[in-house]
Protein backbone atom coordinates (compact mmCIF):
# COMPACT_ATOMS: atom_id res chain seq x y z
CA UNK A 1 0.00 0.00 0.00
CA UNK A 2 1.40 3.32 -1.14
CA UNK A 3 1.50 6.20 2.03
CA UNK A 4 2.19 9.66 1.46
CA UNK A 5 3.94 9.96 4.87
CA UNK A 6 6.36 6.67 5.61
CA UNK A 7 7.12 5.37 9.23
CA UNK A 8 10.97 6.92 8.83
CA UNK A 9 9.16 10.40 8.30
CA UNK A 10 7.13 10.00 12.00
CA UNK A 11 9.66 8.53 13.86
CA UNK A 12 10.60 10.17 17.06
CA UNK A 13 13.99 12.24 16.82
CA UNK A 14 16.27 11.13 19.43
CA UNK A 15 18.95 13.43 19.33
CA UNK A 16 19.37 17.17 20.46
CA UNK A 17 21.09 18.51 17.60
CA UNK A 18 21.85 17.54 13.60
CA UNK A 19 25.23 17.83 13.92
CA UNK A 20 27.45 18.02 17.47
CA UNK A 21 30.85 17.86 17.20
CA UNK A 22 33.09 17.64 20.39
CA UNK A 23 36.95 18.12 20.54
CA UNK A 24 37.01 17.22 17.05
CA UNK A 25 40.10 17.18 15.15
CA UNK A 26 40.62 16.69 11.35
CA UNK A 27 43.89 16.31 9.19
CA UNK A 28 43.95 17.66 5.94
CA UNK A 29 46.82 15.55 4.39
CA UNK A 30 49.51 15.86 7.43
CA UNK A 31 48.15 19.30 8.36
CA UNK A 32 46.08 19.40 11.51
CA UNK A 33 42.84 21.41 9.46
CA UNK A 34 40.72 21.24 12.28
CA UNK A 35 41.90 21.46 15.46
CA UNK A 36 39.66 20.86 18.98
CA UNK A 37 36.22 22.47 17.61
CA UNK A 38 33.34 22.23 19.42
CA UNK A 39 29.85 22.77 17.63
CA UNK A 40 26.40 22.16 17.83
CA UNK A 41 23.51 22.54 15.41
CA UNK A 42 20.03 22.59 15.21
CA UNK A 43 17.67 22.74 12.06
CA UNK A 44 18.48 26.17 10.33
CA UNK A 45 20.73 27.46 8.34
CA UNK A 46 24.39 28.17 9.63
CA UNK A 47 26.43 30.11 7.78
CA UNK A 48 30.35 29.12 8.46
CA UNK A 49 32.76 31.66 7.70
CA UNK A 50 36.32 32.30 7.49
CA UNK A 51 39.62 33.52 5.86
CA UNK A 52 41.24 30.96 3.23
CA UNK A 53 42.94 28.34 4.89
CA UNK A 54 40.53 28.19 8.45
CA UNK A 55 39.45 24.96 7.70
CA UNK A 56 36.38 25.42 6.86
CA UNK A 57 36.26 22.82 3.68
CA UNK A 58 38.16 20.17 5.46
CA UNK A 59 34.88 20.62 7.89
CA UNK A 60 33.01 20.30 5.92
CA UNK A 61 34.88 17.18 4.48
CA UNK A 62 34.61 15.37 7.95
CA UNK A 63 30.84 16.62 7.96
CA UNK A 64 30.41 14.72 4.62
CA UNK A 65 31.46 11.56 6.05
CA UNK A 66 34.18 12.24 3.03
CA UNK A 67 37.17 12.28 5.56
CA UNK A 68 37.39 10.12 8.95
CA UNK A 69 38.18 12.52 12.04
CA UNK A 70 41.96 12.72 13.05
CA UNK A 71 40.01 12.27 16.76
CA UNK A 72 37.74 13.78 19.14
CA UNK A 73 33.28 13.21 18.80
CA UNK A 74 31.49 13.58 16.01
CA UNK A 75 27.45 12.82 15.89
CA UNK A 76 25.57 13.47 12.78
CA UNK A 77 21.68 13.33 13.24
CA UNK A 78 22.40 11.12 16.57
CA UNK A 79 24.78 8.69 14.51
CA UNK A 80 28.17 8.36 15.59
CA UNK A 81 29.46 9.24 12.13
CA UNK A 82 33.54 8.47 13.14
CA UNK A 83 32.17 4.72 13.49
CA UNK A 84 32.13 3.23 9.56
CA UNK A 85 29.29 0.96 10.78
CA UNK A 86 26.89 3.69 11.75
CA UNK A 87 27.46 6.09 8.34
CA UNK A 88 25.15 4.08 5.84
CA UNK A 89 22.14 5.51 6.97
CA UNK A 90 23.59 8.85 7.60
CA UNK A 91 24.71 9.33 4.61
CA UNK A 92 21.11 8.51 2.69
CA UNK A 93 19.98 11.85 4.89
CA UNK A 94 23.03 14.17 3.97
CA UNK A 95 23.16 16.40 0.85
CA UNK A 96 26.87 17.62 -0.30
CA UNK A 97 28.25 19.94 -2.46
CA UNK A 98 31.82 20.05 -2.66
CA UNK A 99 33.79 23.49 -3.28
CA UNK A 100 35.71 21.56 -6.07
CA UNK A 101 32.25 20.11 -8.09
CA UNK A 102 34.01 17.60 -10.20
CA UNK A 103 31.18 15.68 -12.58
CA UNK A 104 31.41 13.93 -16.20
CA UNK A 105 30.84 16.77 -18.91
CA UNK A 106 29.62 14.53 -21.01
CA UNK A 107 26.56 13.83 -19.03
CA UNK A 108 22.96 15.89 -18.99
CA UNK A 109 21.85 17.68 -15.47
CA UNK A 110 18.62 14.94 -15.32
CA UNK A 111 21.36 12.05 -15.71
CA UNK A 112 23.81 13.13 -13.37
CA UNK A 113 21.13 14.11 -10.82
CA UNK A 114 19.62 11.05 -10.84
CA UNK A 115 22.94 9.22 -10.73
CA UNK A 116 23.16 10.81 -7.52
CA UNK A 117 19.77 10.12 -6.36
CA UNK A 118 20.68 6.07 -6.90
CA UNK A 119 23.88 6.90 -5.09
CA UNK A 120 22.19 8.19 -2.09
CA UNK A 121 19.43 4.91 -2.60
CA UNK A 122 16.51 6.98 -3.31
CA UNK A 123 13.65 4.54 -3.94
CA UNK A 124 13.87 3.85 -8.02
CA UNK A 125 9.98 5.01 -7.78
CA UNK A 126 10.79 8.60 -6.24
CA UNK A 127 13.85 9.34 -8.58
CA UNK A 128 12.59 10.91 -11.54
CA UNK A 129 10.03 13.26 -9.40
CA UNK A 130 12.91 14.28 -7.44
CA UNK A 131 15.30 14.87 -9.37
CA UNK A 132 12.53 17.12 -10.95
CA UNK A 133 11.76 18.25 -8.44
CA UNK A 134 15.46 19.35 -7.67
CA UNK A 135 16.33 20.79 -11.06
CA UNK A 136 12.71 23.16 -10.91
CA UNK A 137 14.28 24.45 -7.69
CA UNK A 138 17.94 25.62 -8.94
CA UNK A 139 16.00 26.86 -12.07
CA UNK A 140 17.23 24.94 -14.61
CA UNK A 141 14.42 23.14 -15.88
CA UNK A 142 14.74 24.52 -19.41
CA UNK A 143 18.83 23.49 -19.41
CA UNK A 144 17.68 20.02 -17.57
CA UNK A 145 18.38 17.86 -20.55
CA UNK A 146 21.89 19.66 -21.87
CA UNK A 147 24.79 18.41 -20.73
CA UNK A 148 27.14 19.56 -18.20
CA UNK A 149 29.82 20.84 -20.38
CA UNK A 150 27.88 23.14 -22.07
CA UNK A 151 26.68 24.56 -19.10
CA UNK A 152 28.14 28.04 -17.55
CA UNK A 153 29.90 28.03 -14.12
CA UNK A 154 26.91 29.57 -12.31
CA UNK A 155 24.89 26.93 -13.89
CA UNK A 156 27.09 24.45 -13.28
CA UNK A 157 26.92 25.54 -9.57
CA UNK A 158 23.06 25.50 -9.43
CA UNK A 159 23.23 21.67 -10.93
CA UNK A 160 25.54 21.21 -7.86
CA UNK A 161 23.13 22.66 -5.50
CA UNK A 162 20.44 20.32 -7.28
CA UNK A 163 22.16 17.12 -6.84
CA UNK A 164 23.17 17.85 -3.19
CA UNK A 165 18.72 18.52 -2.08
CA UNK A 166 17.66 15.85 -4.63
CA UNK A 167 17.04 13.62 -1.51
CA UNK A 168 15.67 16.27 0.49
CA UNK A 169 18.46 15.85 3.33
CA UNK A 170 17.92 16.36 6.74
CA UNK A 171 21.55 17.45 6.47
CA UNK A 172 22.52 20.04 3.59
CA UNK A 173 25.99 21.17 3.36
CA UNK A 174 26.89 23.47 0.77
CA UNK A 175 30.97 24.59 0.35
CA UNK A 176 31.12 27.95 -1.43
CA UNK A 177 27.66 27.76 -3.05
CA UNK A 178 27.57 30.92 -4.20
CA UNK A 179 30.89 31.03 -6.42
CA UNK A 180 29.74 32.02 -10.18
CA UNK A 181 26.18 32.96 -9.23
CA UNK A 182 25.31 36.05 -10.36
CA UNK A 183 23.38 38.70 -7.76
CA UNK A 184 19.54 37.48 -8.83
CA UNK A 185 20.74 34.29 -8.80
CA UNK A 186 21.79 34.61 -5.22
CA UNK A 187 18.72 36.57 -3.75
CA UNK A 188 16.89 32.91 -5.48
CA UNK A 189 19.63 31.20 -3.70
CA UNK A 190 19.00 32.65 -0.37
CA UNK A 191 15.29 32.28 -0.60
CA UNK A 192 16.08 28.75 -1.33
CA UNK A 193 18.11 27.62 1.16
CA UNK A 194 16.02 29.65 4.10
CA UNK A 195 13.12 27.44 2.56
CA UNK A 196 15.41 23.99 3.23
CA UNK A 197 16.68 25.44 6.32
CA UNK A 198 12.57 25.20 7.67
CA UNK A 199 13.28 21.41 8.50
CA UNK A 200 16.68 20.43 7.58
CA UNK A 201 20.25 21.80 8.96
CA UNK A 202 21.74 23.30 6.18
CA UNK A 203 25.36 24.41 6.83
CA UNK A 204 26.48 26.87 4.39
CA UNK A 205 30.16 27.79 4.08
CA UNK A 206 31.13 30.88 2.36
CA UNK A 207 34.13 34.07 2.99
CA UNK A 208 30.65 36.47 1.18
CA UNK A 209 29.84 38.23 5.10
CA UNK A 210 26.73 39.76 3.19
CA UNK A 211 25.43 35.96 2.03
CA UNK A 212 25.35 35.13 5.38
CA UNK A 213 23.93 37.80 7.05
CA UNK A 214 20.87 37.70 4.77
CA UNK A 215 20.05 34.34 4.96
CA UNK A 216 21.31 32.91 7.68
CA UNK A 217 20.09 32.28 10.99
CA UNK A 218 23.26 31.60 12.76
CA UNK A 219 26.80 32.47 11.99
CA UNK A 220 30.10 30.44 12.92
CA UNK A 221 33.33 31.89 12.55
CA UNK A 222 36.32 29.51 11.67
CA UNK A 223 40.07 30.93 11.93
CA UNK A 224 43.31 28.48 12.28
CA UNK A 225 41.24 25.15 12.55
CA UNK A 226 39.60 26.19 15.80
CA UNK A 227 35.81 28.35 16.33
CA UNK A 228 35.83 32.08 17.47
CA UNK A 229 32.23 32.83 17.30
CA UNK A 230 29.14 31.51 17.24
CA UNK A 231 25.79 33.73 17.47
CA UNK A 232 23.48 35.48 15.59
CA UNK A 233 23.67 37.59 12.26
CA UNK A 234 23.11 40.46 14.60
CA UNK A 235 25.50 39.85 16.87
CA UNK A 236 28.42 40.03 14.30
CA UNK A 237 27.08 43.09 13.31
CA UNK A 238 26.98 44.85 16.63
CA UNK A 239 30.65 43.32 17.46
CA UNK A 240 31.41 45.76 14.04
CA UNK A 241 30.34 48.84 15.69
CA UNK A 242 32.59 48.74 17.88
CA UNK A 243 35.69 48.73 15.36
CA UNK A 244 37.31 46.74 12.62
CA UNK A 245 37.60 47.27 8.87
CA UNK A 246 35.25 46.97 5.86
CA UNK A 247 32.79 48.70 4.18
CA UNK A 248 29.38 47.53 5.76
CA UNK A 249 29.10 46.46 9.74
CA UNK A 250 29.01 42.77 9.37
CA UNK A 251 32.37 43.14 7.33
CA UNK A 252 33.71 45.07 10.22
CA UNK A 253 32.60 42.93 12.76
CA UNK A 254 34.19 39.69 10.98
CA UNK A 255 37.25 41.60 10.85
CA UNK A 256 37.25 42.92 14.50
CA UNK A 257 36.23 39.25 15.81
CA UNK A 258 39.06 37.94 13.72
CA UNK A 259 41.74 40.57 14.86
CA UNK A 260 40.15 40.02 18.33
CA UNK A 261 40.99 36.16 17.93
CA UNK A 262 44.59 36.44 16.51
CA UNK A 263 45.97 39.37 19.35
CA UNK A 264 44.22 37.13 22.00
CA UNK B 1 -6.01 -4.30 2.80
CA UNK B 2 -7.93 -7.72 2.41
CA UNK B 3 -11.23 -6.64 0.52
CA UNK B 4 -11.52 -4.51 -2.54
CA UNK B 5 -14.72 -1.89 -2.15
CA UNK B 6 -18.16 -3.25 -2.84
CA UNK B 7 -19.85 -2.31 -5.20
CA UNK B 8 -22.89 -0.41 -3.31
CA UNK B 9 -20.53 1.54 -1.84
CA UNK B 10 -18.43 2.89 -4.60
CA UNK B 11 -21.80 3.64 -6.42
CA UNK B 12 -22.74 5.43 -3.22
CA UNK B 13 -19.33 7.50 -3.14
CA UNK B 14 -19.14 8.47 -6.91
CA UNK B 15 -22.50 9.74 -6.37
CA UNK B 16 -21.19 11.57 -2.90
CA UNK B 17 -23.31 10.42 -0.52
CA UNK B 18 -21.66 8.46 1.99
CA UNK B 19 -20.35 10.18 5.08
CA UNK B 20 -17.05 10.71 5.95
CA UNK B 21 -15.90 8.28 7.71
CA UNK B 22 -16.97 5.83 5.12
CA UNK B 23 -15.88 8.27 2.25
CA UNK B 24 -12.45 8.52 4.15
CA UNK B 25 -12.08 4.38 4.60
CA UNK B 26 -12.68 4.25 0.51
CA UNK B 27 -10.59 6.68 0.04
CA UNK B 28 -7.66 5.38 2.15
CA UNK B 29 -8.46 2.30 -0.02
CA UNK B 30 -8.94 3.88 -3.03
CA UNK B 31 -5.17 5.64 -2.51
CA UNK B 32 -3.58 1.82 -2.88
CA UNK B 33 -5.79 0.12 -4.95
CA UNK B 34 -5.38 0.63 -8.96
CA UNK B 35 -8.36 -1.87 -9.75
CA UNK B 36 -10.98 0.10 -7.30
CA UNK B 37 -9.80 3.53 -9.22
CA UNK B 38 -10.36 1.75 -12.23
CA UNK B 39 -13.84 0.18 -11.26
CA UNK B 40 -14.61 3.96 -9.56
CA UNK B 41 -13.45 5.85 -12.82
CA UNK B 42 -16.21 3.68 -14.75
CA UNK B 43 -18.92 4.75 -12.59
CA UNK B 44 -18.30 8.31 -12.59
CA UNK B 45 -21.31 10.45 -14.04
CA UNK B 46 -21.33 12.23 -17.38
CA UNK B 47 -21.12 15.67 -15.99
CA UNK B 48 -18.11 14.56 -14.02
CA UNK B 49 -16.22 12.63 -17.24
CA UNK B 50 -16.12 15.61 -19.54
CA UNK B 51 -14.71 17.53 -16.42
CA UNK B 52 -12.20 15.34 -15.95
CA UNK B 53 -11.93 15.27 -19.99
CA UNK B 54 -11.40 19.02 -19.94
CA UNK B 55 -9.14 19.02 -16.77
CA UNK B 56 -6.87 16.62 -18.97
CA UNK B 57 -7.05 18.58 -22.04
CA UNK B 58 -5.91 21.49 -19.68
CA UNK B 59 -3.16 19.39 -18.45
CA UNK B 60 -1.60 18.14 -21.97
CA UNK B 61 -1.70 21.93 -23.73
CA UNK B 62 0.36 23.29 -20.93
CA UNK B 63 2.27 20.39 -20.71
CA UNK B 64 3.03 20.66 -24.79
CA UNK B 65 4.27 23.91 -24.20
CA UNK B 66 7.52 23.11 -22.01
CA UNK B 67 10.34 21.83 -23.02
CA UNK B 68 10.62 18.31 -25.61
CA UNK B 69 11.04 14.86 -23.33
CA UNK B 70 14.51 13.81 -24.50
CA UNK B 71 14.39 10.23 -25.31
CA UNK B 72 16.39 8.17 -21.99
CA UNK B 73 19.85 6.71 -22.70
CA UNK B 74 19.73 3.49 -20.68
CA UNK B 75 23.13 2.44 -21.55
CA UNK B 76 24.41 5.60 -19.87
CA UNK B 77 22.72 5.16 -16.73
CA UNK B 78 23.59 1.37 -16.85
CA UNK B 79 27.10 2.55 -17.32
CA UNK B 80 27.38 5.04 -14.62
CA UNK B 81 26.13 2.76 -12.50
CA UNK B 82 28.31 -0.40 -13.14
CA UNK B 83 31.61 1.37 -14.15
CA UNK B 84 33.39 4.79 -14.52
CA UNK B 85 34.33 6.96 -17.56
CA UNK B 86 38.09 6.76 -16.03
CA UNK B 87 38.19 3.37 -16.28
CA UNK B 88 38.28 3.74 -20.42
CA UNK B 89 41.68 5.14 -20.44
CA UNK B 90 43.05 2.39 -17.96
CA UNK B 91 41.41 -0.24 -20.36
CA UNK B 92 43.38 0.61 -23.53
CA UNK B 93 45.76 1.28 -21.13
CA UNK B 94 46.19 -2.54 -19.98
CA UNK B 95 44.84 -3.79 -23.90
CA UNK B 96 48.34 -2.41 -24.95
CA UNK B 97 50.77 -3.96 -22.07
CA UNK B 98 48.96 -7.60 -22.95
CA UNK B 99 49.26 -6.46 -26.43
CA UNK B 100 53.20 -5.60 -26.20
CA UNK B 101 53.81 -8.72 -24.19
CA UNK B 102 51.74 -11.27 -26.70
CA UNK B 103 54.16 -10.01 -28.82
CA UNK B 104 57.33 -10.18 -26.79
CA UNK B 105 56.21 -14.06 -26.17
CA UNK B 106 55.88 -14.42 -30.05
CA UNK B 107 59.19 -12.65 -31.01
CA UNK B 108 61.61 -14.48 -28.03
CA UNK B 109 59.74 -17.93 -27.42
CA UNK B 110 63.08 -18.99 -25.37
CA UNK B 111 62.05 -16.35 -22.64
CA UNK B 112 60.03 -16.46 -20.03
CA UNK B 113 56.28 -15.87 -20.73
CA UNK B 114 55.92 -12.00 -20.12
CA UNK B 115 52.20 -12.58 -20.76
CA UNK B 116 51.85 -14.93 -17.54
CA UNK B 117 53.77 -12.46 -15.67
CA UNK B 118 51.55 -10.06 -16.81
CA UNK B 119 48.29 -11.81 -16.63
CA UNK B 120 47.97 -12.22 -12.66
CA UNK B 121 48.22 -8.62 -12.07
CA UNK B 122 46.64 -6.85 -15.18
CA UNK B 123 42.86 -6.03 -13.24
CA UNK B 124 44.60 -3.93 -10.53
CA UNK B 125 45.47 -0.87 -12.53
CA UNK B 126 42.10 -0.71 -13.14
CA UNK B 127 41.22 -1.31 -9.76
CA UNK B 128 43.33 1.43 -8.07
CA UNK B 129 41.75 3.88 -11.08
CA UNK B 130 38.02 3.10 -10.12
CA UNK B 131 38.82 3.65 -6.57
CA UNK B 132 40.75 6.62 -6.59
CA UNK B 133 39.91 9.94 -5.52
CA UNK B 134 42.59 11.46 -8.25
CA UNK B 135 41.02 10.00 -11.19
CA UNK B 136 37.58 10.15 -10.59
CA UNK B 137 36.05 13.79 -11.22
CA UNK B 138 33.27 13.19 -9.44
CA UNK B 139 34.88 12.09 -6.11
CA UNK B 140 33.86 13.82 -3.65
CA UNK B 141 30.16 13.78 -4.42
CA UNK B 142 30.35 9.81 -4.19
CA UNK B 143 32.70 9.15 -1.67
CA UNK B 144 29.96 10.69 0.51
CA UNK B 145 26.75 9.01 -0.50
CA UNK B 146 25.48 5.32 0.93
CA UNK B 147 26.30 3.05 -1.80
CA UNK B 148 29.77 4.22 -1.55
CA UNK B 149 32.11 1.56 -0.14
CA UNK B 150 31.99 -2.33 -0.83
CA UNK B 151 28.77 -2.19 -3.23
CA UNK B 152 29.85 0.48 -5.31
CA UNK B 153 33.94 -0.87 -5.55
CA UNK B 154 32.60 -4.75 -6.53
CA UNK B 155 30.10 -3.18 -9.57
CA UNK B 156 33.36 -1.75 -10.50
CA UNK B 157 35.79 -4.54 -10.10
CA UNK B 158 33.31 -6.71 -11.46
CA UNK B 159 33.23 -4.45 -14.68
CA UNK B 160 37.28 -3.99 -14.58
CA UNK B 161 37.58 -8.15 -14.70
CA UNK B 162 34.58 -8.11 -17.35
CA UNK B 163 37.01 -5.97 -19.42
CA UNK B 164 40.20 -7.76 -18.58
CA UNK B 165 39.43 -11.23 -18.67
CA UNK B 166 38.40 -11.64 -22.46
CA UNK B 167 41.44 -9.42 -23.63
CA UNK B 168 43.68 -12.04 -21.39
CA UNK B 169 41.80 -15.16 -22.71
CA UNK B 170 42.55 -14.18 -25.94
CA UNK B 171 45.97 -13.52 -25.60
CA UNK B 172 46.62 -16.57 -23.90
CA UNK B 173 45.32 -18.65 -27.06
CA UNK B 174 47.08 -16.28 -29.27
CA UNK B 175 50.85 -17.55 -27.02
CA UNK B 176 49.92 -20.97 -26.57
CA UNK B 177 48.50 -21.26 -23.18
CA UNK B 178 45.71 -21.99 -21.47
CA UNK B 179 43.64 -19.18 -19.86
CA UNK B 180 42.40 -20.86 -16.54
CA UNK B 181 45.80 -20.85 -15.15
CA UNK B 182 45.87 -17.25 -14.92
CA UNK B 183 42.00 -16.73 -14.19
CA UNK B 184 42.48 -17.98 -10.51
CA UNK B 185 45.26 -15.90 -9.86
CA UNK B 186 43.88 -12.67 -11.24
CA UNK B 187 40.69 -13.46 -8.57
CA UNK B 188 43.16 -13.87 -5.63
CA UNK B 189 44.90 -10.23 -6.76
CA UNK B 190 42.01 -8.69 -7.02
CA UNK B 191 40.77 -10.12 -3.41
CA UNK B 192 43.74 -9.47 -1.99
CA UNK B 193 44.00 -5.63 -3.46
CA UNK B 194 40.63 -5.33 -1.84
CA UNK B 195 41.36 -6.34 1.63
CA UNK B 196 44.64 -4.46 1.56
CA UNK B 197 42.73 -1.21 0.11
CA UNK B 198 40.39 -1.53 3.35
CA UNK B 199 43.10 -1.03 5.13
CA UNK B 200 45.76 1.89 2.90
CA UNK B 201 43.53 2.80 0.15
CA UNK B 202 42.51 0.65 -2.94
CA UNK B 203 45.18 2.66 -5.25
CA UNK B 204 48.10 2.11 -2.53
CA UNK B 205 47.24 -1.76 -2.03
CA UNK B 206 46.91 -2.03 -6.24
CA UNK B 207 50.51 -0.54 -6.41
CA UNK B 208 51.81 -2.10 -3.52
CA UNK B 209 50.64 -5.71 -4.90
CA UNK B 210 51.11 -5.31 -8.43
CA UNK B 211 54.42 -4.05 -8.13
CA UNK B 212 55.30 -6.57 -5.29
CA UNK B 213 54.43 -9.37 -8.05
CA UNK B 214 56.28 -7.51 -10.73
CA UNK B 215 59.09 -6.92 -8.94
CA UNK B 216 59.75 -10.30 -7.16
CA UNK B 217 58.75 -12.59 -10.05
CA UNK B 218 60.75 -10.56 -12.71
CA UNK B 219 63.70 -10.32 -10.17
CA UNK B 220 63.34 -14.14 -9.58
CA UNK B 221 62.89 -15.09 -13.48
CA UNK B 222 65.04 -12.25 -15.06
CA UNK B 223 68.17 -11.57 -13.46
CA UNK B 224 71.44 -13.34 -12.60
CA UNK B 225 71.65 -16.59 -15.23
CA UNK B 226 70.89 -16.80 -18.88
CA UNK B 227 69.05 -20.32 -18.57
CA UNK B 228 66.42 -19.53 -19.52
CA UNK B 229 64.96 -22.85 -18.88
CA UNK B 230 65.76 -22.14 -15.13
CA UNK B 231 64.62 -18.78 -15.30
CA UNK B 232 61.07 -19.76 -16.76
CA UNK B 233 60.62 -22.17 -14.00
CA UNK B 234 59.82 -19.59 -11.04
CA UNK B 235 56.50 -18.24 -12.95
CA UNK B 236 55.74 -21.31 -14.16
CA UNK B 237 55.97 -22.85 -10.90
CA UNK B 238 53.75 -20.77 -9.31
CA UNK B 239 51.31 -20.88 -12.07
CA UNK B 240 50.65 -24.66 -13.13
CA UNK B 241 47.49 -26.80 -12.68
CA UNK B 242 49.10 -28.55 -9.25
CA UNK B 243 48.81 -24.53 -8.14
CA UNK B 244 45.45 -24.05 -8.62
CA UNK B 245 43.57 -25.29 -5.39
CA UNK B 246 45.96 -22.88 -3.59
CA UNK B 247 45.28 -20.15 -5.39
CA UNK B 248 41.56 -20.91 -5.32
CA UNK B 249 41.44 -21.52 -1.63
CA UNK B 250 43.59 -17.94 -0.87
CA UNK B 251 40.87 -16.27 -3.15
CA UNK B 252 37.93 -17.44 -1.34
CA UNK B 253 39.77 -16.87 2.48
CA UNK B 254 40.86 -13.17 1.23
CA UNK B 255 37.25 -12.72 -0.62
CA UNK B 256 35.53 -13.28 3.03
CA UNK B 257 37.90 -11.58 4.76
CA UNK B 258 37.11 -8.63 2.65
CA UNK B 259 33.54 -8.94 2.90
CA UNK B 260 34.19 -9.07 6.95
CA UNK B 261 36.17 -5.77 6.45
CA UNK B 262 33.23 -3.95 4.59
CA UNK B 263 32.64 -1.18 6.86
CA UNK B 264 35.83 0.10 6.44
CA UNK B 265 35.62 0.61 2.69
CA UNK B 266 32.78 3.01 3.29
CA UNK B 267 35.53 5.39 3.46
CA UNK B 268 38.39 6.26 0.36
CA UNK B 269 41.91 5.67 2.47
CA UNK B 270 42.04 4.06 5.55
Amino acid sequence: MVRAVSADEVAPTRHAWRIEAVGLSVKAGRHLAVDNLGLTLGSGVHGLLGPNGAGKSTLMRALATVVKPHGGVLRLTGADATASRELRPVRRRLGYLPQQFGYYPRFTVREYVEYVAWLREMPASAVPGATQRAIDRVRLTDRADAKLKSLSGGMLRRAGIAQAIVNEPDLLLLDEPTVGLDPEQRVEFRELIRELGADACVLVSTHLVEDVVAACSDVILMDQGTRVFQGLPADLVRHGETGGVGDSAAERGYSYLLQQHRSA
Amino acid sequence: MTAHVPPPALVAYAAGSPDDAAAWTIEVHLEGCAECRDRLGELAAPPLRALLGDAREAILAQARTGPRPVPRRPLRRWWLRWTDWSLLAWAAMTCTAILAAVLLDRNYPEQPSTVLLLAPVAPLAGLAVAWSRRANPNWEVVAGTARAGLELLLRRTLAVLLLVAPVLAVAGLAVGRNPALWLLPCLTFTAATLLLGSRVGVPLAAAVLGGGWLTAVAAASFTGDADAARAAAVTEALLRPATMPAWAAAAAVLTALTVLRADHLRRAAG
